[in-house]
Formats: C-alpha cells, structure tokens, sequence
C-alpha cells in the first residue's frame, strides 16, 4: 500500500522509514499479559519473542514473559507441531500456565501453520493424556505481522479470549468493559469509575497488576494479577458490554462478538480522554446504573473545568502535532481542540481506515475545518508535513524523539512506548482526572519552553 | 552450591555446571528450548547488532515491520560523523506483498532511499518471510548496485535459520565483500584494524587514541564508528585486533584467508586485559618498530596511576559483595570475573547466550569452586538463583534488569544499550563507580527480600515527638 502524500512532495514514498506502530504480535502479546495465570506464547522465530520482551519492558519496567516455539529452518520447512506441542507442555509444567495466550507470526503464517488444527490436535492429545500440572487453555490468535498494526493483534487477541471463555450465564449485573490499549493507571482508574456508580466491572484485558506490580521477595512463576477465566466465562451476563475505541474493526471487536452471539447490549464509545468523551462515559454509567455521578467525581469534573479556564491563555492559539494509536489519537485531539489548542496534524501508524473521519466527529462542533489527518504513516511523513505545518509542541510517544528534537519542538510524552522517561506505566490519560493530567503536563511543557526560550526569565508566569 | 535449587526444564540439565564439581563439559550452541522464555535473539538480530554501527551506510530490513520496528536506534553505537545508522528503514511487506513478492518493492525502495539518503554503501537484511517467500534479493541488489554505483549487499539474516551466532556469521560475510574492493595507498607498516567494537558510549574512540598513541595508524573500526570506504580498503592494514568472542571472528579468519591479514584476540574490558591487549598488539609490532611497546608501557603506567588509587578506595567499600553474571558473549564474561576480583567482589554465577564449549572451559578455569555456570538462560532459572543467593548485583542486558529490580537487587547494564564507557581504563573506572553507586543505594535494606536481614527495615518510632523550645 503507498502511503498518503505530501501535498509538497511530488513522490509518495515505498518504504516505511521510522516507523510509527508496532507489529501486529506484539499487541497480542500485551492483551495476554492482562489475563491470570496466562503465558503469552508466539509461535514463530526466537528473536520475535526477544525482541518484543524487551520493548516492552523499556516501557513497563516490569518482567514480561513471553514465550517462543523458537521455530527453526527444520520446522519451518516439515511444521512447527511438534515444536509448539513441546513448547505448550513446557509453559504448562515449568510456568504453571493456567491460560497460554498463543500467536502466531509473519512466519508462521506464511507458512501456513494451521494454528485451529494445532491447538485442536494438542487439546485432544492432553484430554487423552492430562498433564500433572492441569490442561491450560490455549487461546489462539492469528497474527500475521504483514497485516494491521500492533492495535489489531491486540484487540485480536482480546476478542479471542472473550470467544473462548464465554458461557451461557445468568444476568448478573456487571458491566464488561474492553479499555483498549492504556496504561496500567488507566486501567485502575477505570475500574475505580465503573465501581464509583455501584457498578460491578469486568475489564479485558487487566494487566495493571501484571505490568505495574510491587516489589517481591520471591520471583513467582507468573506475576500475579489479571482479568480471570471465571470473569470472562461470566461476561455473558453482563448487563452492558462497553469498547473504548471508535476505530475498531467489528471483526476484532470484544463486543461485536458479545453482541452478536450472546446478545449483550453493547455501547463502542471513544476513549475516555478529555471532557466530552469522560462525559460520555459517565453518562453512560449513569444510565446504566440509575445513580448520579457522585459528588466526588463530579469535583473532579469541577476542578478539571476550571483549570482549563486558568489555563486558557497559555493555550489560547497553540498548534500541536498529534501521532500515535488511532484511538489514542482521536482522544487526544478531542482534548485539544475542546482548551483551544489547534491541531495542525494528526498521525498515526494505524490503517483502520476511521480515522480521519473521527477525527472529523470529536472536532466538529468546536472547529470549522478538521485537522489534516495521515493515517498508515511514519514518523519521514510527520516530518515532511511538519516542514510546512506550524507546531509549537508534539503529543505523542516517545519515538517522536527524534523529529522533536531535530525540530527544538518540545515533546509532550503520552501513549505507548515510553522508552525514554520514567513512569510510562503510571501514566494517567483517561477521565477527568487523567485529562486534568494532561492538561497540567501541557500547561508546564509550554511554560517551560516560554521561559527557557525568554532572554528575561520571569519568576511568575 | 548445586543446580538443584534451580528448577530447570529437565532438558537444559546438561546446560548449567558448577565450578570444581567435577563436571567437566557443558552443552551449548544448541537451539533454544521452545516454551521456554529465552533471552537469545535470532538470526536478523545477530547481523543486525554487528553491521549497525557502519554509520554511512543505508541499513533496509526487507520483511514486515516488526524487524526494522524494533531495533530502531536500539544501541548506542556513537558515530562521529553521518548518523545515518539511526533510522529505521522497512519495507513493510504487506499481505499482497506476501502472496505476490516484494521483489519489485524491495527495489524501488532501495533505488529511493540511495537518491534521498545518498549512502556510502547499503545493506538489506533478509528476514523471515522474506525468506520463506523466496525473494530474489541478491538479485535485486545486483542490479541497483550496477546502476547505483555503491556497493548493495544482501545480508542472509533470515530470522529462524539459526541462532544469534550465525547472524553474526551472515554479517561477517557481508563486510567480507566489502573488503578488499578499496585503494590501500598510504596504509603503511603499523596499521590494524579494530574488529569487534561498536562503539557504544563512544567506547572505540577511547581504544583508538591508545592505539594511535601507540604510533598505530587504525584503517577500519569495524564496525563501531564504521565507514564503508574505511572497511573497503581494510585488507591493507597489517593486523586485525579482535574483540568479543563470536561477533567478528568469522571476518579475521576471511581476511586471513584471503588478505593474509593476521589477527590478535583481546579484550578491553578490565585492567590486565586492556593492557594485556595493547601489549599484545606492541608485540606484533615488535620487529618493526621497538618504540611501540615502550609508548604502549607509559600509556598504561599512566593510566594505572590514576586508577588504582581510585580502585582501592572503591575496593574497601565493595568487599565482600557478591555479583551474578549474565552476558552476550563468554569473552566479556572473562573479564567481568577478573574486575570483579578487582573490586572484592565474588562472583557466584556465570552464564552466557552464545559460549561455546571452550568458552565454557576456560570460565571454569577462571571462577571459583562452587561457581555456577550457565549456558542460554530463562528469566526462571534466573530468578530461582538470585532468590537463593544473596546476590547484590546482576550484571547483564536490559533484559534481566527487571528481574534484578523485582527482586529487589542492584543491576549493571552492560549489553548494547549502554549509555556508559565501560572499556579501557576509563570503563574499569566507570564500570567500578557504577558497581558502587548501585549496591551502595539504601534502597535494598528496604526491599522485601532484605526483611529481617537487617534493623533498617522496621518502622521509624511511633511516639509523638518530643518538640523543644529553643
């Protein structure tokens, strides 16, 4: 696929130079992480599973297991059964793997490993043979890295934890909530909001335990943590099933499926970044529950307004380059144009094909003409278009390093990956109180550069 | 201690062995075990890590993104002049792609990235569906390389062929068609070339200037700090210093080969070791000229007169500590096990990815009794052996850091990714200022597994404070 071009350049480019997205395994191997007594498992080369580990623990700071059929030229050639089925019986006895969260890769699937009839061939083998440690359950997610981006391995991954575990279940009031890809502190604060209306939740995936754990004396088999199989059998039940994320294809969408198949009643809002799309989700939660937003909440609100308002003229006439996942993105520009900040450029690696137009939909009816939009892009794009595009400050992740310091344009870091500051893990971008973080981390990145950049130095500001 | 409280996959048995027991070989170079979580790369990666450095020259990944992705930026191998070795350029097969080939693709990128980026040379990496799809790559290579007049290499990386070692084995023979096709004019008779260095944290600078001072004219680092023309004309330097034991080996003995260039294996990392190998290099040079080893000898004296002092102090506070080491390559373990000695610490574990059989031997005969010695690890083994010993420090890759830091144990980087000189005299330095600055932090008398280990860890006083008047 060629990418988008730059007015201002005659050629569109062939290659992908700096890439914006991951790929498609590595957002598998995130969902998995988020399920109790799971082993994200990738079938495919070694370096795939190595190389993945460690881009994610630059980011999370945490241990990340994952686990490889190391296929060689051998297997690549004759199959990779027997290969996987060792490889299934090893992170069942050594690991203790209750659930292995299985992937397949470009390899794999280019091979043509038919993943269904592997893992149909291992489940009848340890039906007639139980392991000692006790059959895992083994979720399979096609994941060939030619296809999408890292977002659809990980809602791939997710719908198909959903497909494996749902059960007939008898309504029993909870709220299922599909989050999407955010940080563990997002994770707990949703909880925390769906909790707030007397509301019982089920979050898939919930790795804010697994990948933002405590110290230990004692390394476990697996970190603690994450959504359990019982949960996700129950989510049959659930009273309403809510997907954060307006660019989700329905075929990897948790509640397309819960939908369709269990008749859940479902409601796909936008991540709950900034007021309107917070506000959305707390209306939604009020419907759902009966009860008002409590008071402590609506202080939150409260306060959020009202340091947009003491924030406004330090925004007032701003322009920011936005890049990231898509949805990640819609929100942030969401939030942007409702303090006033013009986004010049939305960007992201993602090819969804939705995002220009919801884009469209969050700025509409604050702005007379959306923001330009690249979608399936890299960060040579960004930069093409930043040579004509005026930015006082990049939102994004940190692989706009690069462009942002080439530029002397600050960056403000949000999203996923987080290489090169502390905290990603804890970073807060949902609800008011995430949105108040934002606002606060872009007020001082401004602020900062005002002061720095001034011949002056004023003390107050 | 034994393996037993390591609770290994029964299958890795023959790959983990304890100093003095007796035992005397261990298994490796084997392929990784699969459901276990390795810390090994592939193929790609191995080539990718040797040939990465070269700063001039345009590195293309032909596969999925994924590849190119990951290892964007990933070392800090410096360079002093282009940087064009820190962007990260794919080509991004896509499903059609896949199913039709990406020959064609392969090829208008390569011809677009050469007139943008304006390389001096170009490598393009094979990677896994690459391979299995069957591109033609050194074709397409050929042909740009007769249009583009630079050298286009295509490097035979395809991820699952293999481990990381014969990735590295890939990337050797793609710098091998580079040597030989450059002029050697004024290459004189005390010349090398330094081989296995990255120059990570500007690491091959600090080596070059010993060198140079030694009166030694350096005609390729390869590939730290790396130029194609410099590599091109590389036969014609009279020796080829070698560090690190597998990454480049396989390019000394080429030019050996077929260039008649001799080589030397050394390390940079510790005090004998660094000067072990600039008196190796002075020997060599011995019968051409007798002043290089008295300038290699003042370089060292002097070096080491500041050092030890610094050292002995430093030696006062770590005595007695114990350290884990898990590296890449068994040559950096050797001298790990030495400066640790330097510095009183006990090593109680040694493993590392790629050893080889005579690695391991020699590691053996280095350690001490009791020492365990570990082929290929996994996080569990890894983190079975730090919980039973009381380990203070890990040194290892990125990684393990977590590992470390979970369980509430200092940590000492020392894989690609540093950011701190860690050869040479300086490195030694730095490497034993950091061992400090890492067991000496007060945190770990407040970690879990240091409960009841030590007073420090219970609650300050619950009784109200007694305020003066002044």
């Amino acid at each position: 696929m060629i990418k988008i071009a730059d007015a201002q350049r005659r050629e569109p480019w062939v290659s992908t130079a700096n890439p914006c997205h991951q790929c498609r395994p590595l957002g598998a191997m995130v969902a998995f992480q988020g399920v109790e007594g799971c082993v994200p498992f990738l079938h495919g080369s070694q370096g795939c599973a190595t190389y993945m580990r460690r881009y994610l623990i630059s980011h999370f700071r945490e241990p990340v297991d994952i686990a490889s059929s190391s296929v060689s030229e051998k297997e690549a050639v004759l199959g990779g059964g027997p290969s996987l089925r060792k490889g299934l019986r090893n992170v069942t006895e050594k690991y203790g793997a209750k659930v292995v969260g299985l992937a397949t890769t470009c390899l794999t699937e280019t091979t043509g490993e038919d993943l269904g009839m592997l893992v149909h061939e291992w489940d009848k083998e340890v039906l007639e043979h139980p392991l000692d440690a006790g059959n895992p359950e083994v979720v399979k997610v096609s994941c060939p890295s030619y296809d999408g981006t890292h977002m659809d391995g990980f809602h791939g991954a997710t719908r198909a934890l959903v497909e494996h575990f749902a059960e007939p279940t008898a309504p029993h009031g909870g709220v299922a909530l599909f989050p999407n890809f955010v940080s563990p502190a997002d994770l707990r604060h949703l909880r925390e909001l769906v909790q707030a209306f007397g509301l019982g939740a089920t979050l898939v995936p919930d790795y804010s335990e697994r990948l933002d754990g405590p110290a230990l004396d004692e390394m476990p088999l697996m970190s603690a943590g994450g959504t359990t199989m019982d949960q996700m059998r129950a989510l049959p039940g659930s009273r309403m099933a809510v997907e954060f994320g307006r660019t989700i294809a329905p075929r990897i969408s948790a509640t397309s499926y819960l939908g369709e198949a269990w008749k859940v009643p479902v409601r796909n809002l936008g991540l709950p970044i900034g007021i309107r799309e917070t506000d959305a989700f707390a209306a939604l939660l009020e419907e759902v529950s009966g009860r008002e937003t409590p008071a402590i909440l609506q202080m939150e609100r409260g306060r959020l307004i009202d340091a947009c308002v003491d924030a406004h003229k330090y925004l007032s006439g701003r322009t920011a380059v936005v890049f990231g996942d898509e949805d990640m993105v819609v929100g942030l520009v969401a939030f942007l144009t409702e303090i006033g900040v013009k986004t010049t450029l939305a960007a992201s690696g993602g090819k969804s094909g939705n995002l220009a137009s919801e884009i469209d939909r969050v700025t509409r009816s604050f702005l007379e003409e959306p923001p330009r939009v690249l979608s399936d892009s890299d960060f040579r794009d960004v930069e093409d278009c930043v040579e004509s595009q005026q930015a006082d400050f990049f939102l994004g992740h940190a692989k706009g390093y690069k462009l942002s310091r080439r530029r002397d344009v600050p960056l403000v870091r949000v999203g996923f990956p987080l290489h090169d500051r502390f905290g990603g893990q804890r970073m807060l971008h949902v609800g008011w109180r995430g949105a108040l973080n934002l606002l606060d981390t872009i007020v001082n990145a401004i602020l900062e550069k005002r002061q720095d950049d001034s011949p002056v130095g004023y003390s107050y500001l | 201690m034994g393996t037993d409280s390591i609770s290994v996959f029964a299958e890795r048995k023959g790959q983990i062995l304890v100093a003095g027991s007796g035992q005397e070989s261990i298994s490796c170079d084997k392929q990784s075990l699969s459901g276990a979580v390795s810390q090994r790369a592939c193929v790609f990666c191995g080539a990718r890590v040797v040939l990465y450095p070269i700063a001039d020259a345009l590195h293309l990944v032909h596969g999925p993104i994924g590849c190119a992705a990951y290892t964007w930026d990933i070392r800090g191998a410096l360079s002093s002049g282009p940087e064009l070795h820190r962007m990260s350029f794919s080509t991004d097969m896509r499903e059609r792609e896949v199913i039709f080939g990406a020959e064609k693709k392969l090829e208008r990128s390569l011809r677009e990235l050469i007139a943008k980026y304006q390389p001096r040379g170009a490598f393009v990496y094979s990677t896994c569906v690459a391979g299995v799809i069957g591109d033609d790559i050194e074709a397409v290579c050929k042909r740009v390389e007769a249009d583009v007049g630079i050298p286009v290499i295509a490097v035979q990386s395809e991820g699952f062929k293999g481990n990381k070692r014969a990735g590295y084995s890939a990337a050797c023979k793609a710098i091998d068609r580079l040597v030989g096709t450059g002029d050697t004019t004024g290459i004189g008779p005390l010349s090398i070339n330094i081989l296995g260095d990255f120059n990570l944290a500007g690491e091959i600078w600090l080596i070059r200037q010993y060198y140079e001072k030694m009166g030694l004219q350096v005609v390729a680092n390869v590939t730290g700090d790396g130029r194609v023309d410099d590599i091109r004309k590389s036969h014609g330097a009279k020796l080829n210093v070698v560090q690190c034991s597998g990454a480049t080996m396989e390019l000394a003995r080429y030019m050996k080969e077929k260039h008649g260039v001799p080589f030397l294996r050394v390390s940079y990392f510790g005090i004998e070791d660094m000067a072990e190998s600039l008196y190796a290099v002075a020997r060599h040079f011995q019968d051409v000229d007798w002043q290089v080893m008295e300038k290699a000898r003042r370089i060292v004296a002097e070096e080491l007169s500041t050092l030890v002092p610094e050292m002995k102090e430093l030696k006062k506070r770590l005595q007695g500590k114990t350290a884990a080491i898990y590296v890449g390559g068994a040559f950096k373990a050797f001298s790990l096990i030495k400066a640790f000695r330097h510095l009183g610490v006990k090593v109680t574990l040694v493993g590392s990815q790629t050893g080889t059989e005579e690695d391991y031997r020699e590691i053996q005969q280095v350690c001490d009794p009791g020492t365990v010695i570990v082929d290929d690890t996994n996080p569990l083994e890894l983190g079975a052996f730090l919980r039973d010993n009381d380990v203070d420090i890990l040194v290892g890759g990125v990684k393990e850091r977590p590992i470390a830091y979970k369980l509430g144990l200092g940590f000492c980087d020392h894989n690609h990714e540093r950011k701190l000189a860690l050869e040479g005299f300086l490195g030694m330095r730095n490497f034993a200022r950091e061992v400090a600055a890492t067991v000496e932090s007060p945190i770990w008398k407040l970690v879990p597994r240091r409960i009841g280990r030590t007073t420090a860890n219970t609650p300050l006083s619950t009784e109200t404070v007694n305020r003066r008047m002044p």
